[in-house]
């Protein structure tokens, strides 16, 4: 099982890139998708990557959940911005967050939710300390941020990944 | 080769409108990258065409092709993730230039330079 299938969530997602790709569900395009995702998942294998394991499907689904209201809201609150309807004393800045996530897999799902949300940019990451600098188009209080990080992202992330 | 007058009256306008709303997302963060003071802010500009932009003018593919052919399609939801796991990329690598170069230049503004301490890496 595991000298057969290393990555089994990996090669299950090719499998299934595979068949969207293919719009198909015909038995031929099933083994050669089943193909790619063996020596898909042979190959990223080779590349030694860290191991992990995902848990707890029903943080999973509410993180995305609040993902996609948060960057849905967020897409309107920059729209108003660039449009010039924001406060016009709107000020721009850094914010430094501690983090407890170490998974390397938990930071580049959230590298892709902070750049993904509208109005905040992932601008650099010290692994040693675990310090996390973003930048935020609205900035009104660095607590709130830090506050909004932590809990509605790291949070259910070091449930799925730590 | 695409019927657009054998579309439903009210597929024809859902998509019509999802696609307005989605380009007039992509233009208003295009806007930005013109109204925007300096890079950082710049950055976050780009981010509404590729978000909610994407976003809708995916679901205007889908719900147009869907009903033209009768079966869903789903190639869209692909294209929705790859742009989701690459944006970051890019754009980390664009903002870690630009720092690089303001924490050089001590320009104002800038997070504290972080040392890069031989000490705290691995042993060796």
């Amino acid at each position: 099982m595991t000298r057969l299938l290393p990555f089994p969530l990996l090669s299950a997602g090719l499998l299934a890139l595979w068949l969207l790709l293919n719009q198909t569900l015909s038995p031929g395009q099933i083994c050669l998708g089943g193909l790619v995702a063996l020596v898909g998942g042979w190959l990223f294998a080779r590349l030694g990557p860290p191991q992990t394991k995902v848990r707890r499907p029903g943080v999973i689904i509410r993180l995305c959940v609040s993902v996609m209201t948060d960057i849905l809201r967020s897409n309107f609150a920059v729209a108003r911005i660039l449009l010039g309807r924001g406060n016009p004393q709107r000020s721009s800045g850094f914010v430094e967050i501690p983090l407890a996530l170490r998974d390397p897999y938990g930071l580049a799902v959230l590298a892709c939710i902070i750049t993904s949300t509208p109005g905040t940019l992932w601008a650099s990451f010290n692994p040693a300390t675990g310090k996390l600098i973003i930048h935020v188009l609205d900035l009104i209080e660095e607590r709130v941020w830090i506050e909004t990080i932590k809990n509605r992202y790291e949070w259910p992330l070091r449930e799925i990944f730590e | 080769m695409i019927e657009a007058a054998q579309l439903p009256l009210w597929v024809a306008l859902l998509t019509a409108m999802f696609l307005l709303v989605g380009a007039a997302f992509a233009l208003i963060g295009s806007f930005g990258l013109l109204r925007l003071a300096n890079f950082y802010e710049r950055a976050h500009a780009p981010t509404l065409g590729n978000t909610f932009g994407t976003a809708c003018i995916l679901a205007a593919s889908v719900l147009c092709f869907s009903v033209q052919q009768s079966r869903p399609m789903l190639h869209e939801v692909l294209i929705a993730i790859f742009a989701f796991v690459t944006t970051p990329v890019t754009l980390m690598v664009l903002v870690r230039a630009v720092l690089f170069r303001d924490r050089l230049e001590g320009r104002n503004g800038m997070p504290r330079p972080e040392v890069p301490s031989r000490t705290a890496g691995p042993p060796g």
